[in-house]
């Protein structure tokens, strides 16, 4: 076989097997897309964001108001964000700059091994564990606290561990240069070394948020899945997710139209993410080049 | 070479998976009230049976009829008497059970009355105080929209699913029952056998009184018991031969210790 000829197959090959994976998002996309038009056609979709309630399975008004849900989609990433954000990073500067070799990577191992825990496991944890504890603090327990907390513990390693990478991409002549300078460690960690590692870092905690508008199973057996505005962090939620996974099932006509709109808006609140996150890499670069 | 071929071969190995599955298998998706004991009685049915594989999968009774409905599996399960609008389907009952009032161990109020429920869940009665248990808020967990178990409930109590004001939303049984161990204040309805069985086995729940009448297999076999259902199962057209002999094996008089290990009622004509 003359090279050439192996050449064009392993590139048609290869071209293939990339174009098979990146068409996957299209697929799914078109799917979403096409379980939604019946909605638009019928002209329930300004529904999701006129109607007062989400309540499909009622004979005499069924309503179907998508703004609570999304709501607690985006309160309770917030919540597990500002649980996971000071966790993760305070732990990789503790990581990089005081920990002994030979901890480190015990350390790291152990978040590894968190990253591995199944959703399915949190939520378990969350339901006969965390959501008593917050039951005797204030009923219901089942809340966006407890959501935000089990959501928070699970995206906790990707914050980690991305701003451990980020830290330790720190070119160490800088932090030479700081010693050089007879700067206090203090000063390196604040002045220096995090500014440097910023993009990694911010990298890492959109990716968490990404993970965790879209967590379901952990998050549906502790949210408590009242489709209202929560009045405090013990108040019940429903995010997007619980609603499609509580719903999907069964759901009929308008009612699936609707939850195919929810989910489609979802993919594109995580595809903003995504690509804002992308956008601000490609500027960063630039300005190092 | 190899590469070229990898992706014909993946594209194979996808249809095959969302292909016919063999003869011999046998899905039941829908109620999780009936779906353990169909697991169960799947068990010994792959020991009579060699070769046949029973495969059973959760998700509610109205995903048991969307399923059935579409040809996504052999039968659906239901918690439930089938509606008008599903008389394409034909119903198999298998067993009866009844829709149970649940609360915590420790709660001193062990009965209720249609009135009590009602006013509960739309939030007229809001405090254990005002049915004369101890000064604490109630937490009303409710089943999520299209569980049998709610649709039995709302018959019962003659609400609309837009009436009733929860504390929480809860899916399947378990979790109904695992949110009244966690919470002491906390009210829930679910499967009378699925509840009895969790609280023979020692865990925190009890099953109250409705209308001063106990939930027990007897008065549900009686008819006694005011919230009652069938538990189902559901084909559309013609039944395959093996579905045939799995509907006969999981209603004979053999098998009916499997029922009754449930605590579902057996039927007995």
């Amino acid at each position: 076989m003359s090279r050439s000829r192996s050449d064009i197959l392993l590139r048609s090959g290869l071209g293939t097997l990339a174009g098979l994976s990146g068409s996957v998002v299209l697929l799914i996309l078109f799917f979403l897309v096409a379980g939604a038009m019946p909605a638009l056609r019928d002209g329930v979709l300004p529904r999701l964001f006129l109607d007062e309630f989400w309540q499909p399975g009622s004979q005499r008004d069924p309503q179907y108001a998508l703004l609570p849900m999304l709501a607690g989609s985006i309160l309770v990433t917030v919540l597990a964000i500002l649980i996971a954000a000071p966790l993760g990073i305070a732990g990789a500067i503790f990581h990089r700059f005081y920990l002994p070799p030979r901890f480190a990577a015990w350390n790291e191992h152990a978040l590894e091994l968190l990253a591995g825990v199944p959703s399915v496991v949190f939520g378990f944890w969350g339901l006969t564990v965390l959501v008593p504890l917050i039951n005797r603090l204030h009923p219901p327990g089942q809340s966006l606290l407890a959501a935000g907390i089990v959501l928070g513990l699970m995206i906790l390693p990707t914050v980690a561990l991305t701003s451990q990478a980020a830290l330790r991409a720190v070119p160490g002549s800088q932090l030479f240069a700081a010693a050089g300078l007879g700067l206090g460690r203090v000063a390196t960690v604040f002045h220096i070394a995090l500014p440097a590692a910023r993009p990694g870092i911010v990298a890492g905690v959109i990716l968490a948020v990404a993970r965790a508008v879209g967590e379901t199973m952990a998050v549906v057996m502790v949210c408590g899945n009242i489709a209202k505005y929560p009045q405090s962090v013990f108040d019940s939620v429903r995010p997007v997710t619980a609603t499609i996974a509580l719903e999907m099932g069964y759901a009929t006509s308008s009612h699936k139209a609707l939850l195919f709109t929810a989910a489609l808006f979802l993919v594109l609140l995580s595809g903003a993410l995504v690509g804002w996150l992308a956008f601000r890499k490609g500027k960063n670069e630039a300005a190092v080049n | 070479m190899r590469i070229a071929l990898l992706s014909p071969a993946i594209a194979i190995a996808l249809v095959s998976c969302s292909g016919k599955k063999g003869e011999g298998t046998i899905v039941l998706t829908g109620s999780s009230t009936v779906a353990p004991l169909v697991a169960d009685a799947a068990v010994r049915f792959e020991k009579h049976f060699p070769g046949r594989k029973v495969e059973v999968q959760t998700g509610g009774s109205s995903r048991g009829i969307a399923d059935a409905l579409n040809g996504r599996t052999t039968f659906g399960m239901i918690s439930r008497e089938l509606k008008p609008d599903e008389a394409a389907l034909t119903a198999h009952r298998i067993a009866l059970d009844g829709v149970g009032v649940i609360v915590h161990r420790d709660n001193a109020v062990t009965n209720f009355t249609r009135e009590d429920l009602i006013n509960i869940y739309t939030g007229k009665i809001s405090n254990w105080k005002m049915l004369r248990g101890k000064d604490a808020p109630i937490t009303v967990a409710n089943k999520a929209e299209g569980r049998a178990t709610l649709e039995v409930f709302l018959e019962y109590t003659g609400l609309d699913s837009a009436d009733i004001v929860a504390s929480v939303v809860v899916g399947e049984n378990q979790q109904a029952i695992k949110t009244v161990v966690a919470d002491p204040n906390a009210i829930a309805y679910v499967s009378i056998g699925a509840a009895a069985s969790e609280a023979a086995a020692g865990t925190a729940v009890k099953l109250a009184n409705c209308d001063g009448i106990a939930p027990t297999a007897e008065n549900v076999a009686a008819g006694k018991f005011p919230i009652m259902r069938p538990l189902q199962l559901v084909t559309h057209g013609e039944i395959p031969a093996p579905a045939r002999e799995f509907l006969e094996f999981l209603t004979a008089p053999a098998n009916r210790d499997l029922i009754e290990a449930h605590l579902y009622v057996p039927i007995t004509e």
